[in-house]
């Protein structure tokens, strides 16, 4: 029995980490670890970090990208009260309408809408960023294979290029980016924000808390998701005794 | 098998105790299991974050009325005129089907704000039709007053009135 | 062994309809052999997984949005807004790559046993029938969150179908519905994802039918020849099948839970965009043995037959094997030819991830060419010239012989 179960198990084992192989991909950078408080298996968002990096995000980020995806009223997740979070919505201005009139009109953001987009649409981030096009953040720990390490090292990741790589016109050295020529210029830089807490604001910081800020904007049911599946396995694994229990009591007969 | 099954009373005892914990345990997690289809009918937080609606009363001259949506509902917004409102409020309350005097029903009595869905079966009832100056609702008959009260046909009940609250003179808050 | 049921109202129901009975016969008093292993149990978890995928997909359709410009914005609703959405689109995702494990480990099993020899090619058959359905299920599925890899996915797979010579282009803009992959390819693999499972379902219920028929192959490959051979399958099967399922639910869930997006592509995350290519585009990991073989060929219409001809020709496999035995215990030399067909499908899914590039060329068609070498020469050549080990002669004399050794086991 034994035998087989761990037969079983190390079949699919082999097979999984095989096929997690299989598709990493084969040139690939190796990335600056953040030591996340939000990893492992109970690792939850680091609220405080997330907040700033908020604050980061709005500041720097926001000129150029949008978070399209993620809802004021979310931001309750990240620890801030429903005063704060319409405070925060009504800072940007909405396009809303038709009113009785017909007409569009511009209101002050309501914790239901999501957060704006700095321009209407790609064509016209192209053309205000000199054809590049800053992607939407919403997703962007998700969209990179081990995103929330790849965002941290690549805002950190500037520097003069090395003698050997001929930098094409407007682009700007990345360590860490594909190719390593970033049309985005480094975002950060020392004292760029200021921090409420009085954490002080080190490129190394900002780009940890916007980090922290951006995985949880891509995966807010992080934290809900670790803690139903510790209690599923738990009680899976009680079950998978007991079932095992009455299979050998039930086969016992035929012995 | 070298383990010595249990033979007996103990035997039967601990071979039913293993079939009702395992049974047990299976109805507890298919129950589980289940929450999560029943629940993701239930509306979502992008739907529940839109459950209120601010309506600007300025430029609702009296007599007329404004169709305001709230929670994908008509809300009618209808400024009355003093006729309106003296017609509401001279009714004798035993007549009613509902009783409720119009004063329950406003929080300023130039102002009626009510679902417009009529109780009978959700149908929207039309302004200045029916017998008593109010709303009739064309799919089955029923006539509302000026305060949205059923006074005749199939309906059981008053047009409801949504919970609000004035933010200002002119501006008012629903939900 | 005609069921007599004892409630009435199931007795007049009975009487005009037997449904109870053939439920009764097919899962309680169906004579199963007595030594099936774990390797068995893979077919009632393919069956849990199919019910799985159809009920987490119908609830998943009542949040989703077919559309170009709402595709992928309406999955992120459903994983950001709606209650448990991102539990039940990650028990869609994910469970759409246990699927495939457990079909996968299911027809491996069938593959070492023999259980594809007759009397049971038709039910041979309509598992493979069931494979196809699934591999196109489960792309047209692939392609409705509308990230990246959905729109290129869609776009190189349904032009290997512009391969066939003259009429290939009409029949790829007839796929399309238009000039490129576009919101009519969207609306109608929705369509085609929601109809498919059904029709799964019914080739499911013919492969469980033709099983209950020529009855289930075990181990020694030998057939029931007494009572002494087999067992109900209630609650013998149904009780190993439920142990198996929870072993198989922790698995499940922790993928589920705690790597939700390991089987995924990052890419996907990112909305379509007709005018830029992903720089490496990788099928879903369990089309990649296929994919390997496609671009193993350098002709395209020489890939995609090769392609279709990898899958085509376990169809012909009851009768390119010529073994008179079934089960590869008692085949010295087939077994270990087992696994080297096994290792080479494992090199084909490591290959089809890699890029087409270097070594991983010749590796790919060196494990192409042993594929079809497997299937086409090997095996029917083993089948010839092995020479077999002694039969036991019967199933429940092979229980009997093995026994004293199982107890060793579980006392160590």
């Amino acid at each position: 029995m034994l035998k087989h179960i761990t037969s079983l198990s190390m079949a699919a084992l082999v097979s999984l980490t095989f096929l997690g192989n299989a598709q990493a991909a084969s040139d690939a950078i190796e990335l600056k670890s953040g030591h996340w408080k939000h990893g492992g298996i109970f690792g939850t968002y680091d609220r405080a970090a997330a907040q700033r990096g908020l604050q980061v995000y709005r500041e720097v980020c926001a000129g150029c990208h949008g978070l399209a995806l993620v809802a004021f009223r979310t931001l309750t997740d990240l620890g801030f009260s429903g005063e704060e979070v319409k405070a925060i919505a009504a800072q940007s201005d909405f396009l809303d309408g038709p009113d009785a009139s017909g007409d569009m009109f511009e209101r002050p953001g309501k914790p239901s809408d999501r957060f704006p987009s700095p321009f209407a649409n790609e064509q016209s981030a192209r053309a205000s960023n000199g054809g590049a096009y800053p992607p939407d953040l919403s997703l962007i720990t998700k969209a990179r294979a081990s995103g929330d390490d790849y965002v941290y090292s690549l805002l950190t990741g500037y520097g003069e290029a090395p003698e050997d790589i001929q930098m094409a016109e407007g682009m700007n050295y990345n360590a860490y980016f594909p190719g390593h020529q970033i049309a985005m210029p480094a975002p950060l830089s020392a004292d760029a924000v200021e921090y409420s807490d009085g954490t002080p604001a080190t490129v190394d910081q900002m780009a940890h808390d916007v980090t922290v800020f951006l995985t949880w904007a891509a995966e807010p049911k992080m934290e809900q998701r670790k803690n139903i599946g510790l209690k599923v396995i738990l009680f899976l694994l009680v079950l998978a005794g007991i079932f095992y229990a009455v299979k050998r009591k039930v086969w016992s007969d035929l012995h | 098998m070298t383990t010595t099954t249990p033979v007996g009373e103990d035997g039967v005892k601990r071979r039913d105790f293993l079939y009702v914990a395992a049974g047990g345990l299976g109805a507890v997690g298919t129950a589980a299991a289940i929450w999560p289809f029943i629940s993701q009918m239930n509306p979502s937080a992008d739907v529940l974050a839109l459950s209120t609606t601010e309506v600007d009363l300025d430029g609702i001259e009296v007599g007329s009325e404004i169709t305001a949506v709230w929670q994908g509902k008509p809300v009618f917004v209808r400024h009355r005129t003093e006729e309106d409102i003296e017609r509401a409020e001279d009714v004798v309350l035993a007549d009613l089907r509902d009783p409720q005097p119009d004063a329950d029903r406003v929080i300023k009595p130039e102002w009626l704000i009510m679902v417009g869905i009529c109780t009978h079966l959700g149908c929207v009832p039309l302004k200045g039709q029916g017998d008593f100056g109010g709303w009739f609702c064309p799919c089955h008959g029923s006539h509302y007053d000026t305060s949205g009260r059923i006074r005749k046909g199939p309906a059981p009940s008053n047009l409801v009135i949504p919970p609000y609250e004035f933010l200002n003179d002119t501006n008012i808050k629903i939900g | 062994m005609s069921f007599e049921p004892k409630n009435a109202a199931v007795k007049w129901v009975e009487d005009r309809l037997p449904i109870t009975g053939m439920l009764h016969h097919a899962l309680y008093e169906y004579p199963t052999p007595k030594n099936l292993s774990y390797w068995w149990t893979f077919g009632s978890l393919a069956g849990v997984m199919l019910v799985v995928q159809i009920v987490t997909g119908i609830v998943l359709a009542m949040h989703y949005t077919p559309h170009v410009d709402m595709a992928f914005t309406s999955v992120e609703h459903i994983m950001r807004d709606v209650n448990f959405g991102w539990l039940l689109r990650y028990m869609h995702a994910n469970g759409a790559s246990m699927f495939f494990i457990v079909v996968y480990l299911h027809i491996f099993r069938g593959l070492y046993y023999g259980s594809y020899k007759a009397p049971r090619e038709l039910l041979w058959w309509l598992g493979l029938v069931i494979f196809l359905l699934m591999m196109a299920t489960a792309f047209m599925g692939y392609v409705l969150p509308w990230g990246q890899m959905s729109f290129w996915g869609a776009t190189v797979i349904t032009n290997l179908f512009s391969a066939i010579p003259v009429v290939g282009d009409s029949i790829v803009s007839w796929l399309w519905g238009g000039f490129s992959v576009g919101n009519p390819t969207l609306n109608r693999f929705f369509s085609l994802h929601y109809l498919l499972p059904f029709v799964i379902v019914g080739v499911v219920i013919l492969h469980i039918w033709s099983l209950h028929t020529s009855g289930s192959n075990n181990p020694t490959g030998l057939d029931i020849k007494d009572k002494q051979d087999s067992i109900p399958f209630h609650p013998y099967y149904t009780v190993k099948d439920l142990f198996g399922l929870a072993i198989f639910l922790i698995f499940f869930s922790v993928f589920l839970f705690y790597a939700p997006n390991y089987m995924g592509h990052p890419d996907n995350y990112i909305p379509a965009n007709p005018l830029v290519t992903p720089a490496h585009i990788v099928p879903e990991w369990y089309f990649l043995p296929f994919y390997a073989i496609l671009r193993a060929v350098p002709d395209k219409l020489g890939g995609v037959l090769l392609m279709f001809g990898a899958i085509a020709v376990l169809f012909a496999l009851p009768w390119l094997d010529k073994s008179r035995i079934r089960s590869a215990r008692f085949r010295p030399i087939y077994k270990q030819l087992f696994w080297v067909f096994v290792a080479d499908c494992v090199l084909l899914t490591y290959i089809g991830g890699k890029p087409p590039e270097g070594d991983f060329i010749l590796w790919g068609r060196i494990a192409t060419i042993y594929y079809f070498v497997h299937i086409l020469i090997l095996l029917p050549l083993v089948g010839l010239f092995e020479k077999p080990k002694p039969l036991p002669a019967s199933i429940s004399e092979d229980v009997l012989a093995k026994k004293p050794a199982a107890e060793e086991t579980a006392n160590a």
